[in-house]
């Protein structure tokens, strides 16, 4: 009989949903009843909205529990593990035992979260166990020349899963073609955008991935270093990363003549970030590599030609680099065969907002945005209408309800005026107000923006001005005009891709919603009822049932009435603070 | 650790400056870089002390001034924001007594906002030192100062 295994996700999200007591819970009784299964760590599969979650392998199949506290732990060990009878209610995953969140597993297609949540990242055996290491040995067993992986990785049609889209072979190719005594490869892990995270779970999940794709990329276009550039927001990937490398290099997978491969050296340091978004853009991330202040700069030259310490660099994305030892170990032509013509293989996309299923999912390119959030994130949270979905994040732009046909690729994505981007999905729904998510996001941008470029620096600024005063009702006449005209003069005078890309928030919701924005400047109303100024508070004389918690909760005595008397709001008072709303709990605060 | 001895664990190259730094303010007890360190930072790198302020300036982790023994980030982004991270702060305020980027006098915590913490699939979301906190409610925040208090 197979010894039965248990594995708990340990990523930071899992973590913080209280993971580590589950765990501990598991060990707790393994040792107390001298119990005979294994325990595993391992990190997120993407479900985060069930975390903690923890699988047990058995015998008889494979049962992924969510939401298993240490209560539910002892539960579990007592009639599955003990007694061999599964708890369905449990079970959010199992070919046995059909759930109402199958679903989100449904049309994924894993390759760059192919070993995120199925091995435990801090263990390289493992990682080899899953033909880990396996791609760059084929590529030394098989005398590959670095021209005819590069030819592998331009076949395969991999883009940039960054932001650019650009193609990643050819990229390669150019840094190949530079010849100097000294090159880098960096990995970008600097993500920052709001609303995407598979980085961060790439990373945790598996980071030998992530070297592997390095080492490849190494050894393709002649350079010795490689550099992780990594946000210190991630201090768990962090550790992993450090782990993989030191492990790597116990190994023989990192340093000299590697592989069996005589003159080809390669080896990784990590370096953190500082809290500074613009550092995810290559020419700052360099910059900020070499110590200084993490400004971007002109280019040409491209980092390909002279990029850190004016050596030649070729700089990609977390994602993008997970995938290639996939692309090489399996061939370029199955990942060629995924996707649409001009965005081949799969993406990851990030899944948050007002989603039932928020979390990461991977699907090949080219289905449509209301397939993933539907059938994949199990559509709208709390029964609500979907009004529309932010993609691509601050650079990005909203797509409408009635455009979610769209096909996620590089193409569709961007003839709606938004990016694919990282692959962040902010799903809204008709409680959100378009302005004001166009707003938070512009807000963002103008923090970040690092100052160089006047229109970026101040543009940004003046936008965010307007978009403030339109959504507490003093906009005016001639303000949807003015953003047209900043956006569109911020988008020109600036050099890197943050100002370029800044107004494409407020520019798509004015697409797609002006009459939002002309119902707060001429009526000063906000359609979805989210502006807090621009809402009236009265009490529903029928619901209300005198309990006073709203007139305790109100900071300026805006509201009137004895106890068990129906109360009233004085509305010349009232700040609009919203306080009496959350308040309440009969209901009685309306919003008009 | 005294700033002498974390100096010497780097070499002496530009490239170290950020390291650096991270581990200055990560040894001293209030989390912050005293002028003392980046003046001795600024020598053992041979550069001027006006760039090595300019880059622990550039930064928004870095702090030059003393901040508290748990440092709570707050992430202030959309997707937080969108729900209802706006309340976190002011939860965080009333528990504490302070505001936003201030440090409670006993010098326990200091309340600070971030930018997107990674965390966004379980918005609104923190961070105390390294630790992660998602879902956040007035209930939570209670609960999670409460437990930290007892430090
Ligand atoms: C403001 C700004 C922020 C960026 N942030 C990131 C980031 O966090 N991660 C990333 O991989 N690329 C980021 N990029 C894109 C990089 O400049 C670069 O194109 C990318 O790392 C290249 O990798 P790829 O070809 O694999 O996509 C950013 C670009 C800009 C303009
Ligand atoms: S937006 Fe708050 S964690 Fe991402």
């Amino acid at each position: 009989m197979k010894k039965t295994t248990v594995i708990v996700g340990l990523g930071s999200c899992g973590i913080a949903a209280g993971a580590g007591k589950t765990f501990s819970e598991f060990q707790r009784i393994k040792g107390a009843d001298k119990l005979d299964f294994e325990l595993k760590k391992t990190s997120c599969v993407g479900m985060c909205f069930r975390e903690p979650l923890v699988e047990i392998i058995d015998d008889s199949g494979t049962y992924l529990y969510g939401q298993v506290d240490p209560a539910k732990a002892d539960e579990i060990i007592e009639k599955h593990i003990k007694n061999f009878s599964p708890i369905p209610e449990y079970i959010v995953h199992s070919e046995k035992f059909p759930s109402a969140d199958q679903s989100f597993f449904e049309g994924q297609v894993k390759i760059a979260l192919r070993n995120c949540g199925h091995m435990d990242p801090e263990n390289i055996d493992e990682y080899e166990s899953r033909n880990g290491y396996a791609a760059i040995r084929k590529i030394a067993d098989n005398y590959l020349k670095p021209d005819q992986v590069i030819q592998m990785v331009i076949d395969s049609g991999l883009r940039g899963r960054g932001g650019g889209g650009f193609s990643t072979g050819m990229k390669w190719k150019f840094a190949r073609n530079y010849d100097a005594p000294q090159k880098y490869v960096i990995c970008n892990a600097d993500e920052g955008d709001p609303g995407a995270f598979m980085d961060r779970s790439i990373l945790e999940g598996d980071p030998h991935g992530v070297l592997e794709g390095m080492i490849i990329c190494g050894y393709a276009i002649g350079a010795s270093e490689g550099y992780i550039y990594c946000r210190a927001e991630y201090p768990l990937a962090i550790k992993r990363l450090n782990i993989a490398i030191e492990q790597a290099r116990q190994k023989g997978y990192l340093g000299k003549n590697l592989f069996g491969i005589e003159h080809f050296n390669f080896d990784i340091k990590i370096k953190e970030g500082a809290g500074a978004f613009v550092c995810g853009e290559e020419t700052a991330l360099i910059a900020s590599i070499e110590g200084r202040r993490g400004m971007p700069r002109r280019r040409p030259p491209f980092p390909a030609q002279s990029g850190l310490w004016n050596s030649p660099t070729n700089i990609n994305n977390v994602e993008t680099f997970v995938n290639i030892p996939w692309i090489i170990f399996t061939g370029p032509q199955a990942y060629a065969a995924m996707g649409t013509e001009k965005s081949k293989g799969t993406k990851v996309f990030a899944l948050t907002g007002k989603i039932k299923h928020g979390g990461l999912v991977e699907v090949p390119m080219g289905i449509s945005i209301k397939d993933i959030i539907y059938n994949l994130g199990g559509g709208i949270a709390g029964g609500k209408k979907f009004k529309a979905v932010q993609l691509g994040g601050p650079s990005g732009g909203c797509v409408p309800e009635y455009l979610s046909h769209t096909q996620v690729d590089y193409d569709s994505v961007n003839a709606t005026g938004a990016i694919m981007g990282s692959g962040g999905m902010v799903v809204m729904d008709e409680t959100t107000c378009v302005v004001d998510i166009a707003r938070f996001f512009l807000d963002f941008t103008q923090k970040e923006s690092c100052g160089k470029c006047t229109f970026c620096r101040i543009g940004t600024k003046r936008m965010l001005e307007i978009l403030t005063r339109i959504t507490e009702g003093e906009g005016h006449e001639g303000d949807i005009e003015l953003l047209e005209e900043l956006a569109h003069n911020i988008k020109d005078g600036s050099l890197c891709g943050l100002g370029q890309t800044a107004p494409n928030p407020v520019l798509t919701t004015i697409k797609y919603f002006r009459n939002e924005y002309e119902a707060h400047i001429r009526d000063k109303k906000c359609p979805a009822l989210s502006c807090k100024k621009l809402l009236t508070y009265t009490v529903d004389q029928e619901k209300c049932t005198g309990c006073m918690s709203c007139t305790k909760g109100c900071t300026v005595d805006a509201i009137e009435g004895g106890k068990r008397e129906p109360h009233f709001i004085l509305q010349d008072i009232c700040i609009k603070c919203g306080a009496c709303y959350t308040k309440c709990k009969f209901g009685a605060i309306q919003l008009s | 650790m005294s700033t002498k001895q974390i100096l010497e664990k780097f070499e002496p190259r530009r490239e170290n400056l950020l390291m650096i730094l991270h581990a200055l303010q990560d040894n001293h007890p209030q989390h912050y870089l005293t002028e003392e360190a980046l003046g001795e930072t600024a020598k053992h790198l041979k550069l001027t002390k006006s760039s090595v302020y300019g880059v622990a300036t550039y930064y928004s982790m870095f702090s030059l001034k003393p901040r508290g023994k748990f440092v709570i980030r707050v992430c202030v982004s959309a997707v937080c924001e969108l729900m209802k991270g706006q309340e976190v702060i002011g939860h965080l305020e009333n528990v504490l007594g302070i505001k936003s980027g201030e440090t409670t006098p006993c010098g326990t915590f200091t309340l600070e906002i971030a930018e997107c913490l990674g965390q966004c699939q379980e918005a609104p979301s923190m961070m105390i030192n390294e630790k992660v906190f998602n879902h956040l409610d007035e209930q939570k925040i209670r609960k999670v100062i409460t437990e930290y208090r007892k430090w």
